[in-house]
């Protein structure tokens, strides 16, 4: 497109290209993620910037929340883009875990077997979920409030049925740890020239596993045809299924992908922490939701995106670690979560208003 | 009026019963390539009956339903669609939110790429859409912006414009007209005159004679469940066409009904009395 405009009787379209351009911004529902995400980093940059806010650690101790947390948002953000919930991850990330742990400290499997074992767990119980949402009809947020505690209830129950406690310890013994911890738990040490004590900041590698999944998960979104699904099951389910799109099939693997991001994550705690805990990933599914409704994401589905989600998480990400380094006490941080979320999802609608209505 | 005379969609004595309610009964029709026709009548004529069958929502009770003179038995909107017969229904099935490419495609999505690296060719979706709503007249500023974005007339254009890219052969259109103002309603006529002009066969169904009169080549209208008849232009005025459309008598007892309330109102003796009311009313259904 040539920005050569003549002056003169050219006026009004240059006008007009603008206002395309302006809209075309707007249309992009990561664009209140973004800007959010920048605001708060500059607010903590101000507020906290001179307690370290602004350094190579902050950076790192952020980025790890928020990508344990973006792994699980990426994969909200589709399930939601596709108009579904799934609050079932917080237990799965606990179930996974402990499977891990029980499988390969109590009987002694292979860590890597352990592993496998609880993806398959996960994949079975996202899959149940599915299956129901799609037979019975009945809201997934139901279906999935029910997974949430029977899930809950059975890691709790048999844990203590084979281990008479609650946590599982001594993960770091296990046959095949090493090597599984490479790819779980390792991190990349870089010196912090900020750190008077010489400390390094320590990068997880679930920052790379967030950035892959990232990357694949809006390739799929905007360049598949299963991507254009999802919208289209989230937009309008009954004219996606008459064009032929096979709703069912997607709204399950939809809950199988989620179920897969709390197995990833649920893995990447235990190897990183060395044991499993039952209560492990406790409202995770509550701080997904937001990360990606943060993001962008239209509650009732057929609006949002990936690069939203990974934005929100970044944000949730920065205000929980951010606001121990301003001193005030953590305890506040839910309060600022809540009233983030609120205010997000305000912005987020005037603009899609916006976009949606500009004409 | 084309070199080949057998109609792409007859319909034979079509019954369709739904519990004690004879919702049609020996409908008869027949529509040619390249030819509109205007399918009338008041609510609960059966004009939602009629398409629904010939669009494979329902079979037919009663009678035969051919497509380019073969008989088919549809058992869902799908067939119909693999016999190039596609129903533009009123709410569209549109997707405000997302982009009239994604929209378009929905479900046929153009791909390149093999295996792993199958991918949704968007650049020649958009290129194709561009092209097609411009073979139509309509030049989008974007396809890649939201169909919430377009008015109502572009709307349905867009609708009308996918089913003619996936190759419908015989078009319904389901009251494309009703819900817009004068210059949309022209938007969409004129592109129903364009997809005539590709030789495709369009079955419009509304309610505004001004609508349907200009566009259409033939008539046929349904009162309660029956056919009065299938007109060609020549054989019907555009007053004929109305005064049936609206129920002709029907209309007429209206108008003397509301002449008596007026006249109880304010009588004025010099006017009709009763008697010749009366009689009046004894000729008509003399």
């Amino acid at each position: 497109m040539s920005i050569e405009v003549t002056a003169g009787p050219s006026s009004s379209d240059e006008r007009l290209l603008r206002e395309s351009l302006l809209r075309r911004l707007f249309r992009r529902p990561e664009l209140g993620a973004v800007s959010g995400a920048v605001l708060v980093w500059v607010l903590f940059a101000i507020l906290a910037g001179d307690r370290g806010f602004v350094s190579l650690r902050a950076t790192a101790n952020f980025l790890e929340v928020a990508s344990e947390l973006g792994i699980l948002a990426i994969a909200v953000a589709l399930l939601m883009i596709g108009g579904e919930f799934d609050l079932s991850i917080g237990s799965i990330i606990g179930g996974a875990g402990m499977t891990v742990a029980i499988l390969s400290v109590e009987y002694q499997w292979n860590i890597w077997a352990a592993i496998g074992m609880a993806l398959l767990f996960s994949l079975v119980v996202g899959a149940i979920n599915g299956f129901l949402v799609v037979r019975t009809r009945l809201p997934s947020f139901i279906i999935t409030l029910g997974s949430l505690f029977i899930i809950r209830g059975v890691t709790i129950g048999l844990t203590r049925l084979i281990t008479g406690r609650t946590q599982v310890g001594g993960i770091k013994a296990t046959a095949g740890y090493d090597s599984a911890a490479s790819v779980f738990a390792s991190a990349i040490k870089i010196t912090d020239p900020a750190s008077k004590r010489g400390l390094p900041a320590e990068f997880p590698v679930s920052i790379l596993w967030w950035l892959v999944i990232a990357g694949v998960a809006t390739y799929v979104l905007l360049r598949t045809r299963p991507g254009n699904w999802i919208f289209g099951i989230g937009g309008d389910a009954n004219a996606a299924r008459n064009v032929g799109v096979p709703v069912s099939r997607m709204k399950v693997i939809l809950f199988m992908v989620t179920a897969m991001s709390a197995w990833l994550m649920g893995t990447v705690q235990v190897l990183s922490a060395g044991g499993a805990d039952t209560l492990r990933g406790e409202q995770r599914e509550f701080y997904a939701i937001i990360a990606v409704v943060i993001g962008g994401t239209l509650l009732t589905g057929g609006y949002g995106s990936v690069i939203g989600a990974v934005f929100g998480a970044l944000t949730v990400g920065m205000v929980q670690q951010g606001i121990i380094y301003t001193g005030v006490d953590s305890d506040w941080f839910k309060v600022f979560l809540g009233a983030m979320l609120i205010v997000a999802v305000l912005v987020n609608n005037y603009i899609r208003k916006r976009a949606a209505e500009a004409k | 009026m084309s070199a080949d005379q057998t109609p792409i969609v007859e319909a034979h004595n079509i019954s369709k019963y739904f519990g004690g309610v004879i919702a049609l009964k020996d409908v008869s029709m027949e529509l040619r390539r390249g030819e509109v026709m205007c399918l009338l009548g008041d609510n609960g004529a059966g004009k939602s009956t009629l398409i629904k069958i010939l669009s494979g929502v329902y079979p037919p009770d009663e009678g035969e339903y051919l497509v380019e003179g073969k008989v088919v038995h549809f058992a869902s909107p799908r067939d119909a669609l693999e016999h190039g017969i596609a129903t533009v229904y009123q709410d569209l099935a549109m997707i405000p939110l997302m982009s009239i490419t994604r929209n378009f495609f929905l479900g046929s999505e153009p791909t390149q790429g093999r295996g792993l690296f199958n991918r949704f060719d968007i650049r020649r979706a958009d290129a194709i859409v561009r092209q097609e709503l411009l073979n139509m007249g309509i030049d989008i500023r974007d396809p890649a912006q939201p169909v919430g974005t377009l008015s109502g007339g572009e709307r349905q254009s867009v609708a009308i414009a996918r089913a003619v890219y996936f190759g419908a052969k015989v078009l319904i259109l389901d009251e494309p007209t009703s819900a817009l103002g004068v210059k949309q309603a022209g938007v969409v006529l004129r592109y129903i005159a364009q997809a005539r002009m590709r030789g495709i066969a369009v079955i419009l169904i509304t309610h505004n004679p001004h609508h349907a009169y200009p566009i259409g080549d033939r008539f046929t209208i349904l009162k309660r469940g029956r056919s009065l008849g299938t007109f060609t232009k020549a054989e019907l005025s555009r007053n004929d066409m109305i005064q049936m459309m609206s129920g002709g008598e029907e209309l007429e007892d209206l108008e003397r009904e509301l002449r008596e309330f007026r006249e109880q109102a304010n009588p004025r003796p010099a006017e009709a009395s009763p008697q010749e009311e009366l009689s009046e009313f004894g000729e008509e259904w003399g």
